[in-house]
């Protein structure tokens, strides 16, 4: 029974012998502080740390490194023992400069049975300059031992989060273990050989023991991302590569984004009681995973689906308090111009200045509401969008970097993002549930482009993001179908990944053979077996095996004999992307198209078209319900989409890679070496 | 149940028509969160083959007004506002037990209500039809939703032939909320028939 917890949250422990596993994105120093009921420390000797690595019940490591195991005897502790906490601390470096835990990736603790069945987990997200932090406590409640999730980061290091629990003499003790961490003894130093082939191998016994993390050689000890063959972004020279987001600022303030101390926002759970010592008035800081849901993946969409709500609310909230301001002034201005009598005189202009006064002051409060919500929305965003898994994550999350193959597929996937004019930069995941419940249209046709309103203000923001999206000036016709057809690689690709090997496969019908250089990626990688067969006689041929298979899928399952099915029919998804639709379909492969369109989704068959709607244009009507059962987005930002609350228009952008950047590709590397390693 | 009712009979205010209470704390700080309830006993059951059950199905709605004009409402077609500062836990088309609990219930976060919102009116139809002197233990309460004590009540059963009731307003006054107890009996089906007798209140 593992549980997963978020900051704040407890768990009963079943037993008193535990083991805390602690993984970190980097050497750091692991400790135990043994205190009060109060928990307050009596004095230095209720702290278990490298320099003074036992005391009863409690055995951590002498040194630093980046997983630690520390064993925890909850019997064996004196009865004023009551509260039991773990922290850590970033190991110092050589030269001094020491940064925070949001430069590394989050470290996680495990609080585990002595044969290691996990009984809770917790992942230190939202963590910023912080280079000390209780990760986790045990503490006694009415005779039992429980967990709970801290967290609990102190940018000023050791010494404050020592002098934070009572300690007189925390600087000193402090320093007394950062030398300890900085001595450990050196046969625990040696580099780890096979990350370093230059450092001669040390021979002796020694080399084996435990985990041989370097203390001063922090860069060595992230193998995930260094030892990538190629990280797009990672600096010469192999520093360690700042796993900060982007814009993230280097200290958390979200507790300043509400000064009234008002909730913000009424879906938040209220902060966890005795979660945050210390904390400050105003509303909790925003964690990842802060809502309901069965596992991590769960919570995060579940979240990112509630900023979603949130942000559509709080923008109808202005926007509704903006266009009451509006009308009211024009109202106010046409009574002060009724009167002829008036309308020269110093209590016309009077009167029109008071409107005008008015509708100011409404406007500026209503944009100070909206303000509020959205510092809250931006502080949640910035801590969650770093927390989320690949399938939920942009193509510029390093997340992707240490991708692998998942063994199940994802709840949802990631086709885009979201955002309002107000807010440009609040870029919401657009999240889809999986299975596909209906196929996707990519319309590459100018309308996309003409209906948005040819240069809205928000483009300009999208055009500097999505450099690979558009050039200066309106995208032509052909651009269009550039950018289209990168979009249906980006999400194939992203299904693709999302999916075990075997379980998801992708079939092309392009008659004119027009999509070639844009599907190269999935062609060299395998994960389209060979290159779509030309002409009329290939679209007849695709069609016609997909809909074979949806009819004996559905036959199948309509008399639960699934057993029953030919050895020949491939049980993975498949994902059939229509490239150049209408040419080469005659009547009768429209006919299969629209049949897989309504059936497919149910039997495991998901249609991706890429299509101009005007080239359609022939066939009349008789093809609107196709496009209508279809979900229909742009390869370039366009204001198209509503939201199922208020109906906002939102802007969707496509699921492109950065320009120049090679994750797609290398994504699409590492589930063909998956698929070999299967094969094999 | 019977304990907390009488508890909520004891504090609350029994308000005449037109009175108004300040939303404020003793404490000092104005209310964040209320709500409002509306409990009644469903229709007594008679069995299958004999005369039909006639359900109650009483309606709880609040309609934001700024500046006198009606710009968005919850009922039980529109559960939340638009903004999301007003949420509709749900329809309750038959009622309860009748003991004071509520069956339906409007959560107003007044710190989120947009600004130009300045007055929120709460109203209670029957759907069904019948009238107040039908239904049995039919009450409306406005509740403080941070510490569940109740504001104000009124008894609408026994509230002779109506069919609907203008229940109370909350309205901003300075930097915080007050309401106002109405209490005035109408006639309606849904809160679009009691509109219009709501604006002599505004």
């Amino acid at each position: 029974m593992t549980a997963e917890l978020v900051r704040g949250q407890n768990h009963p422990l079943d037993r008193t012998r535990v083991e805390i596993r602690i993984v970190a994105g980097g050497p750091v120093v692991a400790g135990v502080t043994l205190g009060d009921a109060q928990g307050r420390l009596p004095g230095a000797e209720s702290v278990a740390h490298p320099g003074a690595p036992r005391l009863t019940g409690i055995e951590v490591p002498g040194r630093a490194a980046a997983e630690h195991r520390i064993a925890v005897d909850l019997d064996a502790l004196s009865a004023a023992v009551h509260r039991v906490s773990v922290l850590l601390a970033l190991a110092p470096t050589g030269s001094g400069g020491r940064s925070g835990f949001g430069a590394v990736a989050a470290p996680s603790v495990a609080v585990t049975a002595p044969d290691g069945t996990v009984i809770a987990g917790y992942t230190l997200t939202g963590l910023g300059a912080e280079s000390a932090v209780v990760a986790v406590e045990l503490y006694r409640r009415q005779g039992a031992w429980k967990v709970r999730a801290v967290g609990q980061g102190y940018a000023d290091g050791l010494a404050a989060l020592l002098r934070d629990q009572g300690l007189p003499q925390a600087a000193e003790l402090a320093a007394a273990i950062e030398d300890a961490a900085g001595q450990a003894p050196a046969r625990a130093l040696r580099a780890p050989v096979a990350a370093h082939g230059a450092e001669p191998p040390g021979g002796g016994p020694e080399a084996a023991v435990g985990h041989p993390a370097p203390a001063r050689t922090p860069a060595a000890d992230r193998p995930e991302p260094a030892a990538d063959p190629s990280p797009p972004a990672a600096p010469s020279g192999g520093a360690p590569i700042d796993y900060r987001h982007p814009k993230r600022r280097t200290a958390p303030a979200p507790a300043a984004a509400a000064p009234d101390g008002t909730s913000a926002v009424p879906r938040r759970t209220p902060a966890p009681p005795g979660g945050a010592p210390g904390a400050s008035d105003g509303p909790p800081p925003p964690v990842a995973g802060d809502a309901a849901g069965w596992s991590m993946d769960e919570r995060l969409f579940n979240q990112v689906w509630g900023m979603f709500e949130d942000l559509a609310r709080s923008v109808a909230a202005y926007r509704s308090a903006a266009d009451f301001a509006d009308s009211r002034l024009a109202k106010e201005l046409d009574h002060a111009l009724a009167d002829p009598r008036d309308r020269l005189g110093t209590a016309a202009d009077a009167a029109r200045a008071a409107a005008r006064d008015k509708h100011a002051a409404l406007v500026a409060r209503a944009r100070e509401a909206l303000d509020r919500d959205l510092a809250q929305l931006v502080a949640e965003s910035e801590v969650v969008e770093p927390a989320l898994p690949p399938a939920f994550a942009r193509w510029d999350n390093p997340v992707w970097q240490g991708y692998r193959v998942p063994p199940e597929p994802p709840m949802a996937v990631r086709l885009g993002d979201l955002h309002l004019p107000e807010v440009p930069h609040l870029r919401i995941p657009m999240l889809v549930r999986l299975p596909l419940e209906r196929g996707l249209w990519i319309d590459s046709g100018r309308a996309a482009v003409l209906r948005s309103g040819g240069h809205p203000p928000e483009r300009e923001y999208g055009r500097r993001e999505l450099g690979s999206a558009l050039t200066d000036g309106p995208p032509d016709e052909a651009e269009l179908r550039r950018l289209a057809l990168e979009t249906a690689v980006a999400v194939a690709a992203r299904l693709l990944a999302g999916h075990p090997v075997g379980d998801f496969a992708v079939q092309v019908i392009d008659p004119g053979g027009a999509a070639a250089s844009a599907l190269a990626p999935l062609l060299e990688t395998g994960a389209l077996p060979e290159p779509p067969a030309p002409g009329a006689a290939g679209v007849a041929t695709v069609l016609e095996a997909l809909t074979r298979r949806v009819d004996l899928v559905q036959m199948a399952l309509r008399h639960r004999a699934a057993d029953a099915l030919p050895p020949d029919l491939d049980t993975a998804q498949q994902l059939l992307i229509v490239h150049d639709f209408p040419h080469g379909f005659d009547d009768r492969a429209l006919t299969r198209l629209r049949y897989l369109a309504d059936e497919g989704p149910s039997a495991g068959v998901h249609l991706l078209m890429v299509a101009d709607r005007d080239r359609a244009r022939e066939y009349g009507p008789l093809l609107d319900p196709l496009w209508r059962a279809l979900l229909r987005i742009t390869p370039v930002p366009a204001a198209h989409l509503g939201d199922p609350w208020v109906g906002h228009a939102w802007t969707y952008e496509p699921p492109l890679a950065p320009k120049g950047s090679q994750v797609v590709r290398q994504v699409l590397d590492r589930l063909a070496e998956a698929r070999r390693a299967d094969g094999c | 149940m019977k304990s907390s009712e009488e508890r909520g009979r004891r504090v609350s205010v029994n308000l005449s028509k037109g009175q108004g209470i300040s939303l404020e704390k003793s404490g000092g700080g104005t209310l964040t969160a209320v709500r409002m309830g509306l409990g009644w006993r469903s229709a007594p059951r008679r069995g299958l083959f004999r005369s039909r059950t006639r359900e109650i199905d009483l309606d709880a709605s609040a309609v934001l007004f700024a500046d006198q004009n009606p710009v968005d409402v919850v009922f039980f077609q529109h559960l939340v506002s638009n903004d999301g500062s007003l949420r509709h836990t749900g329809d309750n088309l038959v009622g309860g037990a009748g003991q004071g609990g509520d069956d339906e219930a409007i959560l107003v976060d007044l710190a989120r209500v947009p600004v130009h919102i300045d007055q929120i009116v709460f109203l209670v139809n029957s759907f069904t039809g019948q009238t107040f002197a039908e239904v049995q233990d039919a009450f409306c309460r406005l509740v403080d939703e941070t510490t569940g004590q109740e504001l104000a009540r009124y008894t609408l059963t026994g509230g002779g032939d109506y069919t609907a009731q203008i229940m109370a307003k909350v309205h901003r006054v300075g930097g915080g909320w007050q309401m106002t107890a109405i209490g005035e009996p109408s006639q309606g089906r849904t809160f679009q028939d009691v509109v219009p007798g709501i604006l002599p209140h505004l």
